[in-house]
């Protein structure tokens, strides 16, 4: 087995975080939060009595799930122009993303709320407030305690995911080892490089998770 | 905090006529009358399942009757026969104010934040105005050093005192109870019943339901008795619960009073 090339390893490094740091990162954020807004809506249209309003719901859902992300994002960026339509990469991969954490955590937060016991809804209209009210102020912060863990996994496989961004044109940190390590020759190094610095980032945001959960935890019963 | 409501003498503060709730094939009140006056606590007792709970969860409108009419003298007189609108049933809730068996503090906000949250949030009283009543009525149940814990840091006793303030809180014309002590250890029970008779005392006009029959009998003004969905009984606690007319009222009390026999 060769020695590793140490020197382009450190070389690389850079160009790698860089990716992250313009790509990786802001995408992975800014779909994650749009994600959520969606995800909201989407999970009370199908707590929804109304059959139409839940219904549209599920249906999102079952596209969402059921289509492969890499599809979604070929259909968004290379599919769309032939009628017409003409987004470039970031946005692209924004919409793409946001769509599909949409889908995933509605599900997080409509088991979320549905595990706040009933009596916390009876007890926001017994002080007299509205639904919506109850909502807001009763029912959505706990749920937010119950959906931490299931919605940081969403984060976090979202981080591995804008991998696929590389695929149209976006400049993330895979496209950059891709860059170097295509032009170096050595794939095994660059690819392996590209894993740690994911992983990195994911051992980031675990221990901000934990710490999320310590924050919310405060008035648990422990 | 003293309630002694302005109502018409003479006419009833509250007042129930056939009542009638079913969920789905079971029928669970079968026309139900019963008068209030203010002032007044009236009590109401019966097995599981006879309707009690579900005639004073119509009266916060959390069940919406199938029919009857329910008034409260000069706020709001509200027919079930025919549908009832979003603003009708909120008048009626803001009427009274409920006690929960299993207490239902919100468990994301602190003794005070309980508190205030309705006056503050709904009826749009200052903060710092809210906060003042707030504490005013936690010291009245001896909680006002516990204002800033959680509802978890609580005992059971103590939270059910912190539901009575929130319903409080509302300066509601009714204060509903329902099995307020139900859910409590033994040794906490008479924290709770002390509170509730004070407030009795005070002159609150209260609709509890309960298998306190001790409490019953030196706080209540009537006791209905409920089985079946319809009163079978009612009167002066101490008739009631000395020499009940009725045969069910008096295997009810028999059971209630010697569980072992």
């Amino acid at each position: 087995m060769p020695t590793p090339n140490w020197d382009l390893f450190w070389r690389s490094l850079w160009p790698i975080v860089q990716g992250a740091i313009v790509g990786t990162i802001p995408l992975a954020i800014v779909s994650f939060a749009i994600g959520l807004v969606i995800a909201l809506v989407v999970a009370l249209m199908r707590l929804s009595k109304v059959r139409i309003v839940s219904s549209i719901a599920r249906f999102f859902v079952s596209v969402v799930r059921g289509t492969p992300l890499l599809v979604q994002l070929f259909v968004i960026f290379y599919g769309l122009p032939s009628i017409g339509l003409l987004i470039s990469p970031w946005p692209s991969a924004v919409i793409a993303f946001s769509l599909n954490v949409g889908g995933y955590a509605s599900e997080v937060i409509r088991a979320a709320i549905l595990a706040v016991p009933r009596g916390q809804w009876e007890a926001g209209q017994m002080i007299g407030m509205s639904h919506r009210q109850t909502l807001a102020r009763i029912i959505l912060p706990q749920a937010a305690r119950v959906s931490v863990p299931p919605l940081s996994n969403t984060f976090i496989s979202l981080v591995k995911d804008t991998s696929l961004a590389s695929l149209i044109l976006v400049t993330e940190l895979f496209a950059q080892a891709q860059k170097v390590a295509a032009f170096s020759g050595e794939f095994m190094l660059l690819y392996l490089e590209a894993a740690l610095v994911y992983w990195i980032i994911c051992l980031v945001l675990s221990t901000a998770q934990s710490r999320v959960e310590r924050r919310l935890d405060r008035y648990v019963v422990h | 905090m003293s309630s002694t409501d302005s109502a018409v003498p003479g006419v009833p503060l509250l007042r129930v006529s056939g009542l009638k709730k079913s969920f789905g094939d079971n029928e669970v009140l079968k026309s139900i009358d019963f008068t209030l006056n203010a002032g007044k606590v009236l009590v109401l007792i019966g097995p599981s399942g006879s309707g009690k709970t579900t005639a004073l969860r119509c009266l916060n409108g959390l069940e919406t009757p199938d029919a009857g009419t329910v008034s409260v003298a000069g706020d709001v007189t509200i027919s079930f026969d025919e549908p009832v609108t979003r603003k009708q049933r909120l008048a009626l809730r803001d009427c009274s104010a409920m006690v929960f068996q299993n207490y239902n503090l919100f468990p994301h906000m602190t003794v005070l934040q309980n508190v205030i949250e309705g006056p503050v949030r709904v009826k749009k009283v200052a903060k710092a105005k809210a906060t003042e009543d707030a504490l005013r009525l936690l010291a009245q149940v001896g909680l006002a050093e516990k204002r800033d814990a959680y509802p978890f840091e609580l005992s059971g006793g103590q939270q059910q005192r912190v539901g009575i303030v929130r319903a409080l809180a509302l300066a509601p014309r009714i204060l509903l109870f329902d099995e307020p002590t139900s859910s409590l250890d033994p040794e906490l029970v008479g924290d709770v019943l002390r509170v509730m008779k004070d407030l009795a005392t005070e002159g609150w006009t209260m609709v509890v339901v309960t298998h306190e029959l001790e409490f019953a009998r030196q706080v209540a003004d009537e006791v209905l008795f409920l089985d079946g969905g319809v009163i079978v009984e009612r009167g002066d606690p101490r008739v009631i619960f000395t020499a009940p007319r009725e045969e069910r009222t008096q295997q009810f009390l028999a059971r209630l009073l010697h569980p072992l026999d």
